[in-house]
């Protein structure tokens, strides 16, 4: 087994499934019909991408767990999710803002991982962008809108990107497992990808008219290896509660 | 005793034909071969069937359904051996809904995608566009019930993940649409 590749592919899967559970705590909660309606739609988005990664990092593995075992049978150390998804849903302005900056990289990434030399991760990136796309549409239009509204939603708008903007840059430091995908073509490199996450972020920005964080700030690291904040466990005992209660259990 | 009976000898053809009868659960005026969710269909020597589905949006809950649905329409029809098999790429688009899925979106209320596939480069859009850069263009879509042109957008995202909800400014009716992909 291809054991970074496996942990590759469980990055991509915890992804997409910690923040679609973040926004499924969402549901019956938004500020508006419509935005409940946009929350839980990317919410099942993200669900169906997870199940196409973690389901083909389980045959990877080979060792008979499918998704829904990785999904539900793993501790939060085994968990390798990036910190900015896990991050609390808070006021509108965070849960936005933290969408638009994951929507952007994910944007970016998949992209790139269209020419991926795995055929198989090169079709679910291709699945994933036309879904990606129409997310990354929507949280640009409402940072404009919500960057660019009143003082009241300006001011929460630049005080969610001032908070999390110091989750974002471990996307784009890439440790031995990310390398070893760059090498053998698997992903693409972090240094255009992070250009490009910039210039985007950097122009809706401009738009919103949000100030950009200062470049060289200081950038937490530590999800994609397992090390997680303490709310990830909660997060992980809210959603595996019926599967460890009763092991098992079907529809 | 059931008594045993030849399995009778089915072509790709016959069985395109029976799945066109099979419904969409969640819109059931078009069938699933409408919609292009179908790629495939193999017979082999034996008459053991494979048929190839391509999923719409990767976490609609339809798709489980749709592929027991497959099933059950061709044991019906007497096939024995059936296998649903996946296919995400080339990824589904909605330039493969068929003409009469079209028609058939729109005499059930339900505005069909207008454009061709959903423009992903798009967010390098020219940048002396007079609209913002990053705002929603929501496309013109016709009003399913009196035909207007006269509509608008109220969510990006509907009842589906497959749709959009608008609003007809002269019928004043609300109305689905079925998003390009």
């Amino acid at each position: 087994m291809d054991a970074q590749k496996f942990d590759y592919l469980l990055r991509q899967g915890d992804n997409a499934l910690i923040l679609s559970q973040q926004l499924s705590q969402l549901c019956g909660k938004g500020p508006a019909l419509e935005e409940d309606m946009a929350l839980t739609n990317v919410a099942l988005d993200l669900l169906g991408q997870t199940r196409m990664w973690l389901s083909y990092a389980g045959e990877l593995e080979g060792q008979g767990r499918d998704e829904d075992q990785l999904a539900y049978l793993r501790d939060v150390r085994a968990f390798r999710n990036c910190l900015l998804v896990e991050q609390p849903n808070g006021d509108y302005a965070q849960v936005m803002v933290r969408q638009f900056l994951f929507d952007t990289w994910h944007y970016f990434l998949m992209r790139g991982l269209l020419s991926s030399s795995d055929r198989r991760i090169a079709e679910i990136a291709e699945k994933s962008l036309k879904e990606v796309t129409y997310h990354l549409r929507r949280s640009g239009d409402l940072v404009v809108r919500l960057g660019d509204g009143t003082e009241l939603s300006h001011a929460k708008m630049q005080a969610a990107v001032d908070e999390l903007w110091t989750w974002s840059g471990e996307l784009f430091v890439y440790d031995e497992t990310d390398q070893a995908m760059v090498a053998q073509g698997v992903a693409p490199a972090a240094e255009p990808l992070h250009a490009a996450f910039l210039q985007h972020v950097a122009e809706v920005f401009e738009e919103a008219t949000l100030r950009m964080p200062a470049a060289g700030a200081y950038m937490q690291r530590g999800g994609k290896q397992g090390r997680h904040g303490e709310r990830l466990g909660y997060l992980l005992a809210e959603m595996q509660f019926l599967q460890r209660a009763y092991p098992g259990v079907a529809w | 005793m059931v008594p045993a009976v030849d399995t009778p000898t089915v072509t790709p053809e016959q069985v395109w034909a029976w799945l066109a009868d099979v419904p969409d659960p969640e819109i059931p005026v078009v069938s699933v071969v409408d919609l292009g969710i179908v790629r495939e269909v193999q017979v082999d020597g034996a008459g053991a069937c494979v048929v190839t589905i391509t999923p719409t949006y990767s976490g609609c809950p339809a798709m489980e359904v749709i592929a027991e649905d497959i099933e059950q329409a061709l044991h019906a029809r007497g096939v024995q051996q059936v296998r649903i098999a996946t296919r995400l790429s080339p990824a589904w688009t909605t330039d493969w809904m068929s003409a009469a899925g079209r028609a058939a979106l729109t005499g059930y209320g339900i505005a069909p995608p207008v454009q061709q596939v959903i423009d992903i480069s798009g967010l390098a859009k020219d940048r002396s566009a007079t609209f913002s850069r990053h705002a929603i263009q929501a496309p013109q879509v016709d009003c399913p019930h009196c035909g207007s042109a006269r509509t608008r957008l109220t969510s990006q995202f509907g009842s589906t993940p497959c749709k959009a909800l608008y609003q007809c400014l002269d019928c004043r009716e609300p109305f689905d649409y079925f998003k390009c992909h």
